[in-house]
């Protein structure tokens, strides 16, 4: 058991230099491209995300069509050169497909698709670099991505990782680094304004006395990473709505 | 996209007086602009941004067995992946025959000895070589695709560092490859001769380069010219529809001249890239 590196160190710092409730790094950009109707790329420490929106738009095949609502549709895929071994397929596994499925809960918990009958919403992301938190990301990027297509929603959607450290620390976002050596990883993706969760996934087994801390601690960092993205879709406003005049009086 | 008839004879008149519906002439591109070692793990990327069209090249490399029959040689594929973000036809399975086609007329471009040296990739006679992985990922359709590719995998190409052999130690059948520490001990890829490709597209009675989608829409007929210095590659016509043997050839030196130019623009350009100018998707 000594032999096994320890995830925090004696004064409380991990392998990357963190502390045990810092986040990554977090760098985003609304409106990447041009053709889809949102887009949105997000870096969370070396992890970086495209996500792209097209919609709302008709049906593509008409037996899915709901009268009351509208069906969004997701996918998810890894770029071959996102990993460190280069992967063979880019979607299509069974990884991917599971994402794509949770990435789809998580954004119907938030899209108000009773505006939309009869019709549909594709969200597409694409992970360029997977370096733990692959999740996560494509969370925050779908959301960055639904706002630039100004679709409507109750409220972000947030997702964050946590881990335990030394057996009682609960540390944030986790790298990929941190995974590999071992420790439970607990997702959670939440509504961080009213503090419901959509979504929440453990690997490995935590117990139930630590769950609790553990999950606090991630929903702290989905509030965090709340501020961030608030942060930037203000900024990627304020620039749309200079070159229209309309915001000339923000200082 | 499609167009109605109206649209398309404003586009097939603007073809015919050589003043384009975004004001070039036949024989001009769009603005390009290219960024290499995006991608960090990668051994060498760009990006290459063609007005819309955007693409992601990434090389990786590995330790591979060269094939029987060309124990001198290396290995290099091409592997194409179009991105449902591009355009959500390629949700699924819906870009594959796409990615097929680029991967293919990519690999016959470069089969040649004469544009892509592969014996520089040997690294001990039919036992171990180096493999190249180019993988291309579309993220934004917007037209002109082959050209836009072409473009990003020569200059990932140049950009590629091949790590150093230090030593090769051989027991019986065993090779072991002792690869030099340093990460900065590598060595470039020779790319001068990479060939570059360009799509000659019939619209009416004349031939254009850089279609974008709208006149990808209008046109009888195109060809990929893939031009390496200032020898044919490869030509493919791609696409429906037929082209005279007369207007074969004449597109054909349009684009080897245009081929030409474009790889001396390239080559130029990527010289002068230096490491502190790349902003990849926060710019």
């Amino acid at each position: 058991m000594s032999r096994k590196k320890e995830l925090l160190s004696r004064v409380g710092l991990r392998l990357d230099g963190r502390r045990a409730d810092e986040l990554r790094r977090i760098r985003c950009k609304l409106g990447v491209f041009t053709q889809p109707d949102g887009s949105a790329y997000i870096e969370q420490g070396l992890t970086k995300v495209l996500a792209a929106v097209y919609g709302p738009h008709q049906v593509r095949s008409k037996q899915k069509a709901q009268h009351d609502t509208c069906i969004i549709n997701t996918q998810f895929s890894m770029a071959v050169f996102s990993t460190n071994e280069r992967k063979k397929r880019p979607r299509g596994d069974r990884k991917s497909t599971e994402l794509s499925m949770h990435l789809q809960q998580a954004l119907l918990a938030v899209i108000k698709t009773e505006l939309y009958p009869w019709s549909q919403i594709d969200v597409y992301v694409e992970v360029l670099h997977g370096d733990g938190g692959i999740y996560p990301a494509c969370v925050n990027a779908a959301t960055l991505a639904i706002i630039d297509a100004g679709i409507p929603i109750k409220e972000y959607v947030c997702a964050c990782t946590a881990s335990l450290g030394n057996n009682d620390i609960p540390m944030l976002d986790v790298s990929h680094q941190e995974e590999v050596i071992g420790g439970p990883t607990l997702t959670v993706a939440a509504l961080p304004m009213s503090g419901k969760i959509v979504l929440m996934e453990m690997s490995q087994r935590f117990h139930l006395d630590h769950l609790p801390k553990v999950l606090d601690k991630a929903l702290e960092g989905c509030k965090d990473i709340k501020a961030i993205l608030d942060e930037a879709v203000k900024n990627h406003v304020r620039e749309m709505g200079s070159s229209t005049g309309w915001a000339n009086t923000t200082s | 996209m499609s167009l109605c008839d109206a649209e398309k004879t404003f586009i097939l008149h603007g073809v015919a007086e050589n003043f384009r519906s975004d004001g070039r002439d036949r024989e001009g591109y769009r603005p390009i602009e290219i960024e290499t070692d995006i991608v960090q793990h990668a051994f060498g990327s760009a990006r290459l941004r063609l007005a819309n069209t955007d693409i992601l090249v990434a090389v990786k490399i590995e330790v591979d067995t060269p094939l029987p029959e060309r124990p001198f040689e290396g290995k290099i594929e091409f592997f194409v992946d179009c991105s449902a973000n591009a355009t959500p036809d390629f949700e699924g399975r819906g870009g594959e025959t796409l990615a097929i086609e680029l991967s293919n007329i990519l690999a016959s471009a470069y089969k040649s000895p004469k544009t892509f040296n592969l014996k520089k990739l040997c690294i001990l006679k039919g036992k171990k070589c180096w493999k190249l992985y180019v993988d291309i990922l579309i993220l934004e359709c917007g037209g002109n695709l082959f050209d836009a590719v072409s473009l990003a995998v020569k200059a990932a190409l140049f950009n590629t560092k091949v790590p150093l052999i230090k030593s090769v130690n051989i027991d019986g059948d065993n090779v072991e490859l002792d690869v030099s520490d340093n990460v900065f001990d590598c060595e470039r890829l020779d790319v001068t001769n990479a060939p570059v490709m360009v799509t000659v597209c019939k619209i009416g009675d004349n031939c254009v380069v850089d279609p974008n989608l709208a006149e990808e829409q209008c046109s009888v007929g195109s060809i990929v010219v893939a031009i390496s210095q200032e020898y044919f590659s490869t030509v493919t016509s791609i696409g429906i529809g037929s082209l005279h043997a007369q207007t074969l050839c004449s597109s054909l030196e349009l684009g080897q001249k245009v081929g030409i130019r474009l790889n001396e623009a390239l080559m130029d350009t990527l010289s002068h890239i230096t490491s502190d100018q790349d902003f990849g998707f926060l710019k």
